[in-house]
């Protein structure tokens, strides 16, 4: 077909065939488009939305498609001050809140040096910090939990805020070297020379400047600490009861409203952090990222 | 303060952390894996084999389809977004994909558990559509739900990476072969992606090594034989409290997920001394 075209020097005719096999094979792509996009959107947006469901059906048996009642008293129940989900979120969130003030005061000072001093081995010590995320962790955890209970730690918040931690260090670590890697040395050689000491450069040109970056890091360690699950069910359980392990422990019992009211706690800042995400990481602090 | 000292203090406590808390019960479960009642050895490893050959068949070929999936999504997602020609599809694409990259993994799995089940919403979507007829409707919540549940949480996250890697690429080739009239899919697959291979790899390999470690999804999809090893690692421990076999089993997945990184580092590698070169 594109061969007898090239082969026409009639132009005419062969802009009419192409204006007539032009408009068929574009609505056909329109519509190929549509439905792909359609499905995808199904894709991701369907289990959320039957999850949605499940948070407000007060009753829904098989085999009705829709819940049969819809109603918030499972929330009311999920919520109630003998509800184990209060405790739960507030367990999630102070370890969380730990995790964070720990991550930052390790990766902070290991972020400047490792961005601005000189440091024997500095390659490998970068990638030290990645050998978490190197490795399968669940085989790690159990053993932490083994060794924990020996010293006491099983089954306490500073256990679980330690495994958290570990876990959360590798980003921390890498988005603070970065941040720091960022800050013009321009600006912190001309307080130096404007008489400030290095204790004062650090507090008040270099740490503000690396500060929207460290808070993006804080962020992503206190998500992180928030959705764990693998570390907290070796280490804390049954003791320190976190939102995730409420959620496994609601879904595996077979409370669906419970296990999905839960998750919908979860998700909202898991997808608030999704949507905002670029706006925290600039780009000249991502392009430092590993460096 | 001496200058040269300032930098390893000021890094030690972070390394102290990683070293103490992960290196160190990594180590001991490498060893303690052949520690058994009877002495040092192989016989954890022999039982773990007995018991759980299936399961580590099953896992190896789960978490690898989950892998070649997200890679042809991730392709798929990232090449539409650098070679789309309709801007709305493009933008609507970009806002859509990535809605799953931070969700936890214990989330995708109750959310997956409803969705996917006998009277979930896909089944009565299709029965709705009259695409099936009501009794062929059938649970997914199996191997395939773990697929399902895998490539939907972990195609965001390498797609994110590959779509980076896309959009900072030359355009100029990209324009020359297009001039001389190769289609798009053979763009794509000849020209953007042998260049975006690196990112593709890294991509894969976090999460082939996160896959290998989830334990909350295959305890939540899969409530049946075959299962992953890491529901069988929390079995082991959580019912009989049987750290040999477990840890033999970890010792497994730990090597199954080094050939992975090895593969990986070899292209880091590779890659590096393109670009010294």
């Amino acid at each position: 077909m594109s061969s007898s075209v090239l082969n026409t020097p009639a132009l005419p005719s062969s802009t009419a065939t192409h204006l007539t096999t032009w408009l068929p094979s574009r609505a056909l792509r329109l519509l190929l488009r549509g439905l792909a996009l359609g499905l995808l959107a199904f894709a991701v947006f369907g289990p959320l939305l039957n999850m949605l469901l499940w948070t407000v059906a007060e009753s829904w048996f098989f085999p009705n498609k829709l819940p049969s009642a819809y109603g918030f008293a499972y929330w009311g129940r999920v919520f109630s001050p003998r509800g184990n989900a209060v405790e739960s979120l507030v367990n999630s969130v102070s370890i969380a809140v730990g995790v964070v003030v720990l991550s930052l005061s390790l990766a902070i000072p290991a972020g400047y040096a490792l961005a601005r001093l000189k440091l024997p081995m500095r390659s490998l010590v970068l990638l030290m910090f990645l050998v978490p995320q190197a490795f399968p962790n669940l085989p790690v955890y159990m053993n932490i939990a083994r060794l924990f209970y020996d010293v006491g730690l099983n089954g306490t918040y500073l256990g679980v805020v330690l495994v958290h931690t570990v876990h959360g260090l590798v980003y921390a670590i890498w988005i603070a070297t970065a941040a720091f890697a960022a800050v013009d040395h321009a600006l912190e050689e001309a307080a130096r020379i404007s008489g400030a000491g290095p204790l004062r450069t650090f507090s008040d040109i270099t740490l503000p400047l690396a500060m929207p970056g460290l808070m993006a890091s804080a962020v992503f360690v206190f998500l992180e600490s928030l959705d764990e699950f693998t570390a907290t069910f070796f280490v804390g359980a049954p003791e320190v009861n976190t939102l995730p392990l409420l959620l496994y422990t609601a879904s595996a019992g077979g409370n669906y409203q419970i296990a999905s009211i839960t998750a919908l706690i979860l998700l909202v800042p898991s997808i608030g952090f999704m949507l905002v995400v670029e706006r925290l990481l600039r780009a000249d602090v991502l392009a430092k990222v590993g460096q | 303060m001496n200058q040269r000292a300032l930098g390893p203090i000021l890094v030690a406590p972070a390394l102290a952390m990683v070293v103490l808390f992960f290196v160190y019960p990594l180590a001991y479960s490498l060893i303690s894996a052949f520690w058994s009642p009877e002495g040092w050895g192989w016989a954890n490893f022999i039982k773990a084999y007995e018991l759980y050959r299936n399961d580590i068949v099953f896992t190896v070929l789960i978490i690898a389809l989950s892998t070649a999936l997200v890679g042809v999504f991730s392709i798929a997602i990232g090449g539409y977004l650098v070679l789309g020609e309709n801007p709305r599809s493009v933008a609507i694409l970009k806002w859509l994909y990535r809605w799953p990259l931070f969700i936890p993994f214990v989330v995708a799995g109750q959310v997956m558990r409803t969705f996917l089940a006998k009277n979930g919403m896909l089944n009565n979507t299709l029965v709705g559509l009259e695409l099936i007829e009501p009794v062929s409707a059938v649970s997914l919540l199996d191997w395939r739900g773990i697929v399902i549940t895998f490539v939907w949480k972990q195609t965001p996250f390498v797609a994110l990476l590959v779509a980076g890697a896309m959009a900072s690429l030359d355009r100029s080739m990209i324009e020359a072969a297009r001039n001389l009239g190769a289609s798009r899919l053979r763009i794509l697959l000849e020209i953007i992606v042998p260049q975006v291979r690196a990112s593709l790899t890294v991509g894969l390999t976090l999460s082939f090594v996160t896959m290998m470690s989830v334990l909350s999804v295959p305890l939540m999809i899969n409530a049946q034989t075959p299962t992953t090893i890491t529901a069988n690692m929390a079995f082991r421990i959580n019912s009989y409290g049987d750290y040999g076999v477990a840890n033999a089993l970890g010792v497994i997945s730990i090597l199954l997920t080094s050939g992975v990184a090895w593969l990986y580092l070899r292209q880091a590698s590779k890659d590096k001394s393109r670009a010294i070169a």
